[in-house]
């Protein structure tokens, strides 16, 4: 019977995840020992009955009490001072990674790469690179979780976040939905492919011909009626959205925002919650007409936009 | 044993060997449906919170059948999903919160403390009617169909997207929701105010210190789980969008409220406890315990910290990572206090004279089970790691040690304890120590695979799951099972002694406290005179050599 | 000369005992209202922080006459309850019940007022839900929602005041107060100064901020 004990370490958080494990069991054997040891010699030695000097130990344990309260304390800042640390690095995303969108619904996993590739409850990624998840739900609240990674991100509907890692090893590994979401919870399971390079390039080519994430935005962007406002002489009552993505935006209240995945998904779905300086509330909301993966295409396609002029208004 | 004499023994002869008592004090079902007596309302509410307890236990019976295989074969995923929500439903809420409070503290607070009564007793009795009141809509939520959001009924699953009866049996919580902030607040007023004469605040047993700090908890944190229920049975019912995102409405709120409130729920569940294990302890070493004032602080230092750490359920709920910060140094805070008992408990040993009696087998076996409970607590701390346990098994072996591991031995350890008292017999002593023993074994043998099953990824809340973790599942089916006769045996032998027992006297432990210095059972009004207090908690005479008392010398 | 002990509940001591206790009892009780209210409160500050311009509609929609009315209203009935929990101790029974009569009086008011408030609410489309006025920016149907949840809520409170109030009068008139006994005059007055107060806090919130944003 196979016992298996560890899961395996497959990407660049793994051992720091792992070392600190390691740490804390070990710091649990050590009070584990200082209690149950003590407390079993105890057991023997003061067992009624058995002769043993029982006098009242007429000392001060106000300095007993300090010790065994602060050297905890100390162990416990250190423990919270490296977990933290791992943790924030493991929860900002470093730039130049590999975008992925996801989109969690009950009760698959649905993933579109930017070169057009989807997967269901599958992700084929390369070996060696960052990737970083920006992932949506459509119903309830989701978990994107890969335990070879030690990787976790609730997917939360009504907004975008984001999870990054790093694969260290060519392999399959389990996916798995880690919030409870309703009937299929335990389905919605799939597996993380990691490929070397070269066979993650020839697999993306495999699924050429089916058109890039940007690609199926520009076309929604002109079927949804957005080219309208927003390109072209139609300009003079939006803002013009090329050049637009990673840029800052001064809104109406003063306040000033960078234009990036959140902010272009609330320009669409609550137009009126942040308005750019010198422009009117008028365009309508879609919340409702649009799904989450439409939205990321939308996305992908400002996102190509970024380096173009928009054209001035003759 | 020679009973030791005690002032109200000798100016109140014709309590000794009388057999008036709160049991006979009436037969009629309404002398106890009507019953003002804190007595009687404890043993109301051992009743109903064994009878949720088995529909909550037998819930988890059919969960570990169909974990024995990797494939979902015994029950349907919807089924599933409905046993794991009544089981935490019923067991958080109708079994373990009410426990120690509503049974023992119902019981033993106002004996401990020489009052005749709570202070408020028909309002006593209103609560244990709202904690039945609140019990049949959740039993009408289960047999109409069940619910299946989780005990945590996150939403918008719960409040948008779940077809089971969510509104009933968030109708029932929010009722016995108000029965526990009742509870709390009679023993608030109690403890505060109806204390003998000479019964200072630090001459209070310990059990006293716990209950204070859970009542605290109780009246405070409650209400927010009520406003959080009414919420989400108002989006339920109709929409009003105030946690589902289509309407504006933010899921995380939801989290926040909720956690708000169950967070410190945890600590109401087991400060009671380890009041408990400091009356056993103590008595079956017969000392005071080590660090009497450390141990009571640490009380209320868990009761305050515990009100601030809620977002650490919600590292990675999207919450901002700086919030996970603070949440996290505020839960590494919130284990000193638990530690420090700990170490207490265990120093109270030393030099003491030890018996391995049942209830102390109860107190050992807690201490053991707490303490590694509480020490993968601090797994769950460190942000980094509960990135990758959080949502799975690890988290639930972790609440289990400390619920089951803990808290319900504290309980057994405590009914053990008292049980004389409240019924005038005693339980057979081998049978006791050996149900004990199973339990033990039993336990760690259910939940320590759990822990494996968690860091190798297995979430929670899985009805069919890969078949490489299938070893520990049956590990800790079987271990289960083992666990099931260790609370099936004192169910047994308690009602056996009920008649068979041995009669119990005033003091059977020779222990110290007021409650064992009435008769057992007690007579309806506790004391016919108010006693008044003039020593120290935990008073136990010095000890000799071989742990027996010293011969004081008769002159002093 | 009345004695007090006949009145004393066996669990207690003394008639002093029982008075303590009962209002740090009451006292507790609020304590819970306090974080019960807290709930709402805390969503509306979140969702206020979100969406400001719909809750800044909303503010602008409720009426601020009426909002104001019931303010100098439930003032007014506190006073009422005061000038009963003083005749009380005075021992003048007859004011007592007037005073009392009164705060009933004028919490009927209040919810009469509230009634008209609430009608005039659901004419002007002002329930969230199919037939919100399209007027007003989506996101005011949270500041109505919560608005709704919060005076409604309040008003529970209220008409459950009025029992206790109702419930005081009748002993009242049954000669049960006197100088040395009227707990429960004070721990319902405590009650029904609490319900003030949480008026106090709903009034600028849903009727003042944001009405001139």
């Amino acid at each position: 019977m196979k016992f298996p004990f560890f899961p395996e370490q497959a990407s660049t958080s793994a051992q720091q995840v792992d070392s600190l494990y390691f740490v804390l069991i070990g710091i649990s054997v050590f009070f584990l020992a200082i209690i149950f040891l003590p407390m079993i010699y105890f057991l023997f030695k003061y067992r009624r009955g058995h002769r043993a000097n029982r006098a009242p130990l007429n000392i001060s344990t106000m300095r007993i009490e300090v010790t065994w309260t602060v050297i905890p304390l100390v162990l416990a800042m250190g423990l919270f001072a490296w977990g933290a640390k791992a943790y924030f690095e493991m929860e900002v995303p470093p730039a130049n990674a590999l975008d992925i969108d996801v989109v969690g619904k009950q009760w698959m996993w649905k993933i579109q790469h930017q070169e057009g590739n989807r997967e269901i409850n599958e992700l084929h990624i390369p070996l060696g690179r960052t990737v970083k998840l920006t992932m949506a739900s459509e119903d309830v609240i989701h978990s994107f979780y890969i335990p070879a990674f030690r990787v976790k991100q609730d997917v939360v509907p009504g907004r975008f976040v984001t999870e990054w890692f790093q694969p260290t090893k060519v392999g399959a590994y389990h996916l798995f939905c880690a919030e409870y979401c309703g009937a299929d919870h335990s389905k919605m399971i799939g597996t993380i492919y990691v490929m070397p390079l070269a066979d993650y390039q020839a697999w993306l080519n495999r699924g050429s011909g089916q058109d890039t994430l940007a690609q199926s935005g520009a076309r929604l962007f002109r079927e949804l009626g957005c080219s309208g406002c927003h390109i072209g002489p139609g300009t003079v009552r939006a803002p013009p959205l090329e050049g637009l993505y990673g840029k800052l935006v001064p809104l109406q209240t003063r306040e000033i925002v960078r234009a990036d995945d959140k902010y272009i998904r609330d320009s669409i779905l609550l137009p009126n919650s942040q308005i750019a300086a010198g422009y009117q509330p008028l365009m309508p909301t879609f919340q409702g007409h649009i799904s989450e993966e439409e939205l990321f295409q939308l996305i992908a396609y400002i996102k190509s936009i970024a380096n173009k002029e928009p054209e001035v208004a003759k | 044993m020679k009973e030791l004499a005690t002032t109200l023994e000798r100016e109140t002869p014709a309590l000794i060997g009388s057999d008036e008592n709160y049991l006979s004090a009436g037969h009629t079902l309404k002398s106890w449906l009507l019953t003002t007596d804190h007595k009687r309302i404890g043993l109301l509410y051992l009743f109903s919170i064994s009878f949720f307890f088995v529909i909550a236990a037998t819930a988890a019976a059919l969960m570990r059948a169909e974990l024995v295989t990797p494939q979902g074969d015994l029950v349907t995923s919807e089924t599933y999903n409905k046993l794991f929500t009544i089981h935490g439903v019923l067991m958080v809420w109708f079994f373990l919160i009410p426990s120690i409070p509503s049974v023992l503290g119902n019981f033993i607070i106002p004996m401990m403390i020489g009052a005749r009564d709570v202070a408020f007793p028909r309002l006593n009795l209103l609560s244990w009617y709202l904690f039945i009141g609140g019990g049949l809509f959740a039993l009408y939520a289960i047999v109409a169909g069940g619910v299946d959001t989780g005990w945590t009924f996150y939403a918008p699953l719960s409040s948008v997207y779940s077809n089971t009866h969510v509104v009933e049996m968030a109708t029932g919580i929010f009722i016995t929701g108000f029965s526990s902030i009742l509870t709390g607040l009679n023993f608030i007023i109690t403890i505060q105010k109806m204390r003998a004469p000479g019964l200072t605040w630090f001459r209070l047993p310990l059990f006293i210190w716990s209950m204070f700090a859970t009542s605290l908890i109780l009246v405070l944190a409650t209400p927010v789980l009520a406003i959080t229920l009414a919420l989400m049975v108002l989006e339920r019912v109709w929409g009003i969008g105030i946690f589902d995102p289509k309407l504006g409405g933010d899921p995380i709120l939801f989290q926040h409220l909720f956690w708000f409130y169950s967070h410190p729920a945890v600590y109401i569940m087991i400060l009671p406890g380890m009041g408990v294990i400091s009356e056993l302890i103590s008595c079956f070493s017969r000392k005071k315990i080590f660090g009497y004032k450390f141990v009571a602080f640490s009380s209320m230092a868990i009761a305050v910290l515990g009100f601030l750490v809620w977002g650490h359920h919600m590292f990675v709920s999207s919450q901002s990572i700086y919030a996970g910060m603070i949440f996290s140094i505020l839960s590494f805070l919130v284990a000193i206090p638990s530690a420090i008992k700990v170490f207490n408990w265990v120093a109270t040993l030393y030099r003491g004279s030890i018996s391995l009696d049942t209830p102390m087998l109860y107190a050992l076996g807690f201490i053991g089970l707490f303490t590694i409970g509480g020490l993968t607590g601090l797994f769950l701390a460190t942000l980094a790691v509960d990135v990758h346990v959080t949502d799975t098994y690890f988290v639930v072996a972790h609440f289990h040690y400390i619920m089951v591991g803990g808290m319900v031995s504290a309980f057994m350890g405590g009914l053990h304890y008292w049980w004389p008292k409240i019924t005038g017999r005693l339980y057979p002593e081998k049978l006791g120590q050996l149900a004990a023993i199973i339990m033990f074994f039993g336990f760690n043998l259910t939940f320590f695979p759990q822990f494996i099953l968690g860091y190798l990824g297995m979430p929670r809340r899985y009805h069919a799951y890969p078949p490489e973790f299938q070893i520990y599942q049956v590990l800790s089916t079987a271990g289960a099972s083992i666990l099931a006769i260790a609370y099936l045996l004192p169910v047994i032998y308690l009602i056996w002694s009920l008649k068979h027992g041995k009669k119990a006297g005033a003091n059977p432990w020779q222990a110290t406290g007021l409650e064992w210095k009435t008769s057992s059972p007690p007579p309806k009004h506790n004391f016919d005179e108010m006693p008044i207090v003039t020593e120290e908690a935990y008073e136990y005479p010095p000890l000799s050599d071989e742990g027996r008392e010293l011969e004081v010398s008769k002159d002093a | 000369m009345p004695e007090p002990q006949s009145i004393v509940a066996e669990q207690f001591e003394d008639a002093a005992q029982q008075c303590e206790a009962a209002t740090l009892g009451m006292w507790t009780f609020l304590v819970t209202e306090v974080l019960f209210f807290g709930g709402l409160f805390l969503a509306y500050v979140v969702y206020r922080h979100a969406y400001p311009e719909g809750f800044a509609a909303g503010s602008r929609h409720t009426d601020l006459f009426f909002g104001t009315l019931n303010t100098a209203i439930l003032l007014t009935s506190s006073l009422t309850m005061v000038l009963a929990v003083q005749a009380a101790q005075a021992n003048e029974t007859k004011m007592v019940m007037r005073c009392l009569l009164w705060t009933l009086a004028l919490a009927g008011g209040f919810l009469v007022v509230k009634g008209f408030e609430y009608h005039k609410d659901i004419v002007e489309h002002l329930v969230p839900g199919a037939g919100f006025s399209p007027e007003l920016p989506a996101r005011a149907q949270m500041f109505f929602w919560l608005s709704w949840a919060m005076t409604g809520l309040h008003a529970i409170h209220v008409i459950v005041g009025m029992g206790l109030i109702s419930v005081m009068t009748w002993l009242a008139r049954r000669g049960k107060f006197s100088a040395e006994y009227h707990t429960p005059v004070e721990i319902v007055g405590l009650y029904w100064h609490f319900v003030d107060i949480v008026w106090i806090f709903l009034y600028p919130l849903l009727y003042l901020i944001g009405r001139h944003a």
